[in-house]
């Protein structure tokens, strides 16, 4: 700690900082634009001034960024001088002169750094006269909406998109006060994290273009702290609703998992929710095509019931919530996994591994402070594109720490420690399927079927540790990269391996946690992490059930007649001609959900479930975190939570312990009884009687606007609020205006701070952890002790069958998560079905990029167009995981080649 | 008069070979470096001889040197660069160095990059000068074949490479920092200091980068010793200096005189006086960035500290003479266009400020002025000072701008109270696009 | 489509630095000598022959005065504007070059032989007015020798 006099007042500071994040962690006040806590200093905007004075009796001091001066000991500042605020005054003078002063027609007004920096420096006259420079925009895709007019030269894009997240195709262009930021001509923006921009960008430059499609402003959205449904990771996320639809996806800071930034999936795949094709009401096929009312379904539902003996299967994408209703309503001998059999092994071995390894997981925030990461199977940018850009800081910071203290740069100063830097990466060591697009930065890759995957990383994993199991076999280049994999993991202070079950491959799984073993019996300090299918695939393998197969065995083997389905399309899970057969033999379909899909087409009884934005629940990610989201707006009651729909169910067929549940927190208190796992997740956010000084947070800032307008056209008498009974937010601009605990921050804002920027306010410490800690409870404790190899058992060796294919699943991030491709411009963005070939196979196949390959998987036939790769194995191809147009097939798998190709085996090197 | 630096330079002839150049006493301190002196030994006798930096700036060039990390510990490679970008406007004293004498360059680079332990050096300069770089192609050319440059230079086991790199235009490019970037093939944006390029420079490698001028001192320096050099000055800065004058002078041109040579002297001994019909109104010393003297400076010497203490700098020491008959709006106006030109567009004061300036000074030099244009001025002139911008050049813009505004604060007020330029509508600055 | 002597030229200069993209202001003016300005297509062709993506590479293309994105003239004739040239009256070359040529700053002739730009300072304060056409430098210009350099240039 440091003691700094501001404005001659004393004050304790952290050392190793530099002045603007010091005045900033101490709740003060000092406008700045080019600097980011996640990104650093540049000292480009000259708006964060302050006096320095050289000690007490220099009463003149001197002008210096306070964003570039490192905090010293006895330093003494002021921040209240006059020339510096006059100096801060005058650079928003100077911003302003191409500024085209638009706000009350730019989507960023309201929530506008610019206008908070504006106001703070107390410029409030132009004294510019002269023309304004003009620029023309770009189309830059479905995204993102660009304004060239408004921008204040900050840098912040470029080095957000170029230096943070990797980006090729956004630069600035030209000189002097002719700057240009945007593409080198139009076209749709590359990067998977563009979305990030908006709210970098301290103006109207980059803005949300699925928000403008439907515009509301900041102060007018009803917001709710929540968590992305659109992978594993568990991003922090605000939802904003206004009239009913929900209307953007913010950034919710969380220092240990997403931090500062999201993915676009995740930002922009939220129109699932307001999509035409979602169910409304509930449904009795008897009654159609009429809708019906709650409680004539709900006695429907009761009905099958009763009479019949049921089932229920439950969904990775539901809440815990959701799913153990589900299964106390049908009992846990009834409970079955709505996933396929292979990501029910697949999870369960995850899970094993992560409870049972002696490696522990670390957050996000922690894969940023790995030295050594080596990737098992995982195409994280598609898999898991946040920790793909965690993978990304870890290998661009790490070799940098060493160099930096070397030269005594601060590592906060972005500029500097990239040019100390230049091309150097850490350690990153990738072995996938096919080629990635982290692999441009990664020290080598490796390419090839899953099992030889394996055999790499136990390779590897024997080269660290004699004990674990050798690997036989392996060529000349394998061991000597299996050495350098082991050297380099071994030589590292924090070790990181990644893998997960995108691939498809336990033994993959298995390896890496061999290799993560191997590094803790070396006494490393390694880390594990693993990604999983969806959002809460961790929530329900931690609840128990069986597998989807004894699902359809139940039914049509006759030991059950009534099935109930939550939120989930069967066909997303299983071969559609079993799928159809089982729905068809069932004697009740109930079917609660959100969307239109075939297996609601199934439904007898269909009752239309809340999505993430109108349900209250809990979600565990990969890293057995649990999370709270909460419902962003009410809803009509007929359409309502699953958990909601399950439990009146159970109270209408008198359910022993249901029908004593009153509302969320029962539940939530019953599942921590009977699943002793989930001890703990009752805390993770305040229960619902929560209130500060006797009041509820408020999910709409308090400047909402035109509430006794909203339903004029209805009722010009303003209706009562809706009450929320689960959880401690209001609906409503009243309640409590000071900050709510870190797990129930709706939006952010401060005093003075309507930006994203606001998010310093709630922090410990600038960029650092939330006040009262970042959100979310860690279920999974690894047990250190267990330092023996997980495995015994090496794969052997990948052999091509002739006549075959080995498919293994491709995943994208636009394109293979159900939800988001409801989304229109995630559609925009997702490829066409394709099948993807060895560059050497489609030659022997006499097959062009665009021609038809035809064949078979356990009897689903494909027709697919070819797409050439020469990374893929040969003898194996890769077909698009869940993208619409391909039927779902369990991969991986062999397919059968249609007849009429000649596909013949190429010789192999055996041992 | 000792002439150390262009005693070898005959205009319109072509410059020595480098057999011509050795039979003069070339690459002598080559020689003596390698075989007497330590790296430590080289960067003593350049601090003790006073030599300050001819770029402009003036700091002390054995002290520059000495904040580069030495030993097998530093970080390799080690790199020298030459500043040959001089596109100051009214300066042209280093084209003659390199268009003049190549070698004696190349000479003074070796030891430089000796006193550092440089490995590898570069010649940045700027593309227009096209004789300049024939010759100093041909000239490393020779110097390459005669073990000048490459390994184990003379038998001594120290090694030299050395290249020669013209710019694509951008006054930027002379500010140390941003030529580093250029060198390196990225926008000339400077960069920030600390970390100073003798610790972090290209290829974030530790750099000294050196004005040619002064590099063509190091061979002398080296020869004669501190005390010699220090003899040729009339004041207390060491050494000759490259003077030029341009403007209505009857004979403009670049000259060789002992450091401290008044200006009087120069102006009417080596510049033959104004031309007639013209009468002295002010000039800016050393480039187009220092401030303005007037008459009452004549006599002062031409030094780093004398005209430090007048108000303005030396800068480069070329200077440009501004007449009774060319207006001073639209001569500062010129200036403030090619700066706001030249900015790279870093930071905000400079990038947004001198667009803002350049337009006042049209408008004022058009007659359209408003009196509230001359408080805009001088907020600029106050605000965009050292360390308020990133960089040097706006405060550098600044310098005339101030000083024309403290001097010829009535024409400007004459420009705005009568609506028009008081001079010949021909000698208003039109800007150019 | 680089030519084989471009490509032999630009190895050169990536054997000089670090990492091929450190050349890539060299690899510029290699194609920029050949064809006289840097196309949309040249700017792929050295963009993937350094190892840059083509918006990388145009940000630094674009920063700088002397390479040209647009097509010029056979001939580019840079009018130095600056202080001492300004001072000695460059003007009038100026303006008798609009009016010779029929083109103004950031033309080309219509027979594309000739584009004329302002420039900054040509470090020949001593001997202003100057101009440059091509490698060419002229000073102590006065109008009438206008015709005779321009002669030179076909
Ligand atoms: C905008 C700007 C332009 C400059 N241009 C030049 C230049 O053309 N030549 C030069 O030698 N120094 C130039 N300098 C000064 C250099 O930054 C640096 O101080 C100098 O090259 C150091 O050499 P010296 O120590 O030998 O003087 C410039 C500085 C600035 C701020
Ligand atoms: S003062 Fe700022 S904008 Fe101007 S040249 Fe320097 S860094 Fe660039
Ligand atoms: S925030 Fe400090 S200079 Fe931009």
């Amino acid at each position: 700690m440091a003691t700094i006099y501001i404005d001659d007042k004393p004050y304790e500071v952290p050392t190793g900082k530099n002045l603007l994040e010091a005045v900033l962690t101490l709740g003060k006040d000092l406008p700045y634009f080019c600097w980011h806590p996640a990104m650093g200093s540049i000292g480009a905007c000259r708006q964060c001034a302050v006096k320095v004075y050289k000690d007490e009796n220099d009463t003149k001091g001197k002008l210096f960024m306070s964003c570039m001066e490192q905090v010293r000991d006895g330093m003494r500042i002021s921040i209240a001088d006059m020339e510096a605020k006059e100096f801060r005054a005058h650079v928003i003078g100077w911003l302003m002169t191409n500024h085209p002063h638009d706000c009350a027609v730019c989507d960023e007004g309201g929530s506008c750094h610019l206008q908070d920096m504006t106001v703070m420096t107390g410029h409030n006259y132009r004294a510019y006269r002269f023309d304004k420079r003009t620029y023309i925009n770009q189309y830059l895709g479905p995204f993102i909406n660009h304004e060239m007019n408004r921008c204040i030269q900050c840098y912040r894009c470029v080095r957000y998109y170029k230096d943070y997240a990797g980006g090729k195709d956004l630069d600035v262009f030209a000189a002097h006060n002719h700057l240009y930021f945007g593409r080198h001509e139009d076209g749709v923006l590359e990067s998977e994290f563009s979305g990030n921009l908006v709210e970098v960008c301290p103006t109207g430059v980059f803005t949300d273009k699925t928000l403008k499609q439907h515009y509301t402003r900041k102060w007018d959205l009803t917001m709710a702290p929540s968590v992305c449904h659109h992978c594993s990771l568990g991003c922090n996320i605000s939802a904003g609703e206004r009239y009913g639809t929900l209307r953007n996806i913010t950034n919710r800071y969380n220092g240990e998992v997403n931090g500062y930034f999201l993915c676009d999936r995740g930002r922009f795949g939220y129109e699932h929710v307001n999509h035409v094709g979602r169910i409304r009401k509930p449904l009795v096929r008897a009654q159609l095509p009429e809708a019906t009312d709650k409680l004539t379904a709900l006695q429907a539902a009761a009905a099958a019931f009763r009479t019949g003996s049921v089932i229920g299967i439950g969904s990775p994408r539901a809440s815990l919530e959701s799913n153990f209703m589900l299964k106390t309503l049908v009992g846990d001998d009834n409970f079955h996994h709505g996933v396929s059999d292979t990501d029910h092994d697949l999870v369960g071995l995850a899970l094993k591994i992560l409870k049972e390894g002696a490696a522990p997981t670390p957050s996000m925030r922690e894969v940023e402070q790995a030295d050594a990461v080596f990737i098992l199977g995982e195409d994280l940018i598609n898999t898991a594109p946040m920790l793909a850009l965690a993978v990304r800081q870890s290998v661009r910071k790490q070799p940098a720490l060493e160099h930096i203290s070397k030269a005594n740069i601060p590592v906060w100063q972005d500029a500097a420690v990239r040019e100390l830097m230049q091309n150097e990466m850490g350690p990153l060591f990738i072995a996938t399927i096919q080629d990635t697009k982290l692999d441009e930065i990664a020290t080598h890759t490796y390419n090839d079927s899953p099992d030889a995957i394996a055999r790499l990383g136990f390779a590897v994993a024997n080269f660290i540790h004699a004990d674990f199991p050798e690997v036989q076999g392996l060529n000349e280049d394998e061991l000597q990269l299996a050495r350098q994999i082991a050297d380099t993991l071994l030589a590292a202070k924090k070790p990181l391996v990644i893998s997960g079950t995108h691939c498809g491959s336990e033994r993959v799984l298995m390896a890496t946690a061999n290799i993560a073993n191997a590094l803790v019996a070396k006494e490393k300090e390694a880390g594990i992490v693993l990604t999983l299918p969806e959002c809460n695939s961790m929530g329900l393998a931690k609840l128990g059930g069986h597998r989807l197969e004894s699902a359809f065995e139940a039914i049509l083997n006759g030991y059950a007649d009534t099935v109930i389905i939550l939120e989930n399309d069967l066909y997303r899970r299983a071969n559609a001609g079993i799928v159809t057969n089982f729905l068809k033999t069932a004697k009740n379909v109930i079917v609660i959900d959100h969307l239109h899909n075939a297996t609601t087409e199934e439904a007898d009884v269909l009752l239309a479930a809340g999505t993430f934005a109108e349900a209250d629940g809990t979600l565990v990610n990969n890293e057995g975190r649990a999370q709270r989201f909460f419902q962003v707006y009410p809803t009509s009651e007929d359409l309502q939570e699953s958990w909601r729909w399950l439990g009146e169910l159970g109270t209408l067929l008198a359910h022993d312990r249901i029908s004593h549940w009153h509302g969320f927190d029962d539940i939530l208190q019953a599942m921590v009884k009977e699943q002793p796992e989930l001890k703990g997740i009752e805390a993770v956010a305040p229960g619902t009687d929560f209130r500060i000084a006797g009041q509820k947070i408020p999910r709409a800032p308090h400047r909402f606007s035109g509430r006794t307008a909203m339903q004029a056209d209805i009722n010009v008498s303003e209706p009562k609020p809706p009450v929320d009974p689960d959880a401690p937010l209001s609906y409503t601009m009243e309640g409590y205006r000071g900050q709510p605990p870190s797990s129930i921050i709706p939006f952010f804002w401060a005093p003075g701070w309507n930006s994203a920027q606001a998010t310093n306010k709630y922090q410990q410490e600038v960029g650092g952890h939330l006040k009262g800690g970042d959100p979310g409870l860690r279920l999974i404790k690894p047990d250190t002790s267990k330092t023996e190899p997980y495995t015994q058992t090496v794969p052997q060796k990948f052999q091509p069958l002739e006549g075959h294919l080995y498919m293994l699943p491709l995943h994208h991030i636009f394109g293979s998560e159900e939800l988001s491709m409801h989304s229109p411009p995630i559609v925009e963005r997702a490829p066409e079905p394709y099948v993807l070939l060895n560059e050497e196979d489609a030659i022997q196949m006499k097959l062009q990029v665009g021609e038809n390959l035809s064949f078979t998987i356990e009897g689903q036939v494909y027709q697919v167009p070819v797409k050439i790769s020469p990374h893929l194995r040969s003898g194996t191809a890769g077909l698009p995981a869940g993208l619409p147009g391909i039927p779902y097939a369990e991969l991986p798998a062999w397919a059968i080649l249609n007849r009429e190709l000649k596909w013949k085996q190429q010789p192999q090197t055996t041992y | 008069m000792e002439k150390p630096l262009t005693q070898h330079i005959v205009p319109g002839r072509a410059p020595l070979s480098l057999k011509e150049y050795e039979k003069v006493g070339g690459y002598q301190s080559v020689r003596k470096i390698l075989k007497e002196m330590s790296p430590a030994d080289v960067q003593t006798l350049v601090k003790d001889s006073d030599l300050r930096g001819r770029g402009g700036a003036g700091f002390n060039t054995g002290l520059k040197w000495s904040f580069v990390p030495m030993g097998p510990e530093a970080a390799k490679p080690k790199y020298l660069v030459a500043n040959a970008d001089e596109m100051e406007p009214g300066t042209f004293k280093d084209r003659v160095l390199l268009e003049g004498n190549p070698h004696q360059l190349i000479e003074g680079m070796i030891v430089a990059a000796y006193a550092i332990d440089a490995s590898i050096s570069y010649i940045f300069m700027r593309w227009a000068y096209k004789v300049a770089a024939r010759e100093i192609i041909k000239a490393l050319d020779e110097a390459y074949e005669a073990g000048y440059l490459g390994e184990n230079i003379l038998g001594s086991g120290f090694n030299l490479d050395m290249h020669l790199h013209t710019g694509v235009g951008r006054y930027m490019c002379g500010e140390e920092t941003a030529l580093l970037n250029a060198l390196e093939g990225k926008r000339a944006n400077p960069r920030a200091k600390p970390p100073f390029p003798q610790v972090s420079g290209l290829f974030g490698k530790p750099t000294i980068v050196n004005n040619v001028e002064t590099l063509c001192c190091l061979p002398h320096i080296i020869n004669n010793g501190a005390e010699w050099f220090k003899g040729l000055s009339k004041t207390g800065d060491a050494g000759t200096k490259l003077y030029g004058i341009s403007g209505r002078v009857k004979t403009p041109g670049c000259w060789e005189l002992p450091m401290g040579t008044t200006i009087r002297e120069l102006i009417e001994e080596h510049g033959g006086g104004m031309q007639d019909g013209y009468l002295f109104k002010g000039l800016l010393p050393g480039g187009a960035s220092t401030d303005f003297l007037v008459e009452e400076h004549l006599d002062l010497p031409m030094d780093y500290t004398a005209i430090q203490a007048a108000g303005s700098r030396m800068g480069t020491g070329t200077m440009i003479i501004l007449d009774d008959q060319t207006c001073p709006v639209g001569f500062v106006h010129n200036l403030q266009h090619f700066f706001a030109q030249e900015s790279c567009g870093f930071c905000t004061p400079c990038r947004e400020g001198l667009p803002w300036v350049e337009k006042i000074l049209l408008a004022i030099d058009r007659g359209e002025g408003k009196p509230e244009h001359l408080l805009t001025l001088d907020f600029h002139t106050k605000y965009l000072g050292p360390g308020n911008t990133f960089c040097a050049l706006a405060p550098g813009a600044m310098e005339p701008l101030q000083s024309a505004l403290k001097y010829f604060r009535e024409d400007f007020e004459r420009h705005i109270h009568e609506h028009h330029c008081p001079w010949s509508k021909a000698k208003v600055w039109q800007p150019s696009i | 489509m680089l030519t084989t002597e471009e490509k032999h030229k630009i190895d050169h200069e990536i054997s000089l630095v670090p990492s091929p993209k450190n050349a890539c202001i060299e690899a510029l003016k290699i194609v920029q000598q050949s064809h006289g300005w840097v196309s949309d297509e040249s700017l792929q062709d050295v963009a993937d022959y350094v190892g840059m993506s083509p918006a990388e590479l145009d940000s630094v293309a674009t920063f700088y005065n002397l390479i040209f994105r647009r097509p010029v003239g056979r001939h580019v004739i840079l009018v130095c504007d600056s202080i001492s040239c300004w001072v000695m009256g460059y003007e009038s070359i100026r303006d008798q070059l609009y009016q010779k040529l029929n083109i103004k700053y950031g033309q080309t002739t219509e027979d594309g032989r000739f584009t004329l730009l302002p420039n900054c300072c040509l470090g020949t304060c001593d001997r202003a007015p100057a101009l440059m056409i091509d490698n060419d430098l002229y000073r102590d210009l006065t109008v009438e020798q206008l015709d005779e350099i321009l002669e030179k240039y076909t």
